[in-house]
């Protein structure tokens, strides 16, 4: 396989690696890292990619483990991620009101959230992948993938009615 | 879409029910301005999902592992080359007849030098047997010493007994 086919594979799901492990490992540059390292990994397997049936969910599959691993490693080492990716602050009250009321609320909830449930919120409200797929790429059953996002949902939804109510954080 | 519709769809949405194209829908209907007041924080959700969509992926690829594994080899074989040349080296006898006539040459003359000086060295050997000579007397010498020592004892033993 040559470069170029390579990358016309890759193209459409390497977006949906980064953000999968960015939603794991929160940090911008950790997941560059990673997106990085299973694309490396699946071009030095190219001859054996051509078999593969659904080379998306592989790579789905090789992000999740490559990302649980580290996270694996890094509590071991009992290092803490850096969250380097959050917003300023301090930039301007204007701006931290926004901040504050929006989007970066549902981030804060979701880096809450058990890493299975991450992942899977991950997968099928963002990128929109059907439960059979989710299931693949989770090594799970359909099932469990239902329950653990509708846990999931809730939670979130609880959440930030609460904080939208009561503005607790 | 009619409001009681879409808590309908809200809440198959939290039980997890909901298709992907059901909840295309919801998308759809949260990315409008106007939302009831206890929806708010759905249109949060959705909107959320909305922007971490447009997170790419930017940092470079570099993929050119494929060429290092070719060097890799490279090293291998010159390394084999390099072994079996040193072999064949070694096992290569030459023997005279194989010589032309000014490598020949040189051999002949190498020999005579090689002859010469071992015919010089033969010659300082031989003069090597003075210093045995000498050396061996040397010993006699040593060896009549004794009897000087021998005749010095019973010297001193006469003396005591007087």
């Amino acid at each position: 396989m040559t470069q170029t086919n390579f990358l016309k594979l890759v193209m459409p799901f390497k977006d949906k690696i980064f953000r999968l492990s960015k939603r794991l490992l929160v940090s911008k540059e950790e997941a560059e890292d990673a997106t990085q390292e299973v694309l490396l990994k699946l071009w030095n397997n190219n001859k054996k990619i051509e078999n593969y049936k659904n080379v998306e969910a592989f790579s789905m599959t090789m992000t999740k483990n490559l990302c649980l691993d580290r996270l694996k490693s890094k509590q071991a080492q009992n290092l803490k991620i850096v969250h380097s990716n959050y917003q300023d602050h301090n930039v301007s009250l204007q701006k931290q009101i926004e901040n504050k009321d929006s989007v970066h609320w549902v981030s804060k909830i979701m880096d809450e959230l058990p890493d299975q449930q991450k992942m899977i919120v991950q997968l099928r409200d963002i990128e929109e992948y059907d439960f059979d797929e989710i299931a693949k790429v989770l090594e799970m059953n359909e099932t469990a993938v239902r329950v653990a996002l509708s846990r999931a949902r809730k939670t979130i939804r609880e959440k930030l009615t609460n904080k939208h109510r009561y503005g607790i954080t | 879409m009619a409001l009681h519709n879409i808590e309908q769809l809200l809440e198959k949405y939290d039980n997890a029910e909901t298709t992907l194209a059901e909840e295309a829908q919801l998308k759809v209907y949260f990315a409008q301005e106007d939302i009831p007041q206890h929806l708010e924080s759905y249109k949060l959700l959705f909107q959320y999902v909305s922007d971490t969509r447009q997170e790419q992926f930017t940092k470079a690829l570099p993929l050119q592992p494929k060429r290092k594994k070719l060097y890799q080899w490279i090293s291998v074989a010159a390394i084999a080359i390099l072994m079996l040349g040193a072999y064949f080296q070694m096992n290569q006898k030459t023997t005279l007849e194989d010589l032309n006539h000014e490598e020949l040459l040189a051999y002949n003359q190498t020999m005579e030098v090689f002859s010469l000086v071992s015919s010089k060295l033969n010659k300082g050997t031989n003069s090597l047997g003075a210093f045995k000579l000498v050396s061996s007397k040397l010993n006699e010498g040593a060896e009549n010493l004794n009897y000087l020592k021998e005749f010095q004892n019973t010297a001193k033993r006469i003396i005591r007994n007087d």
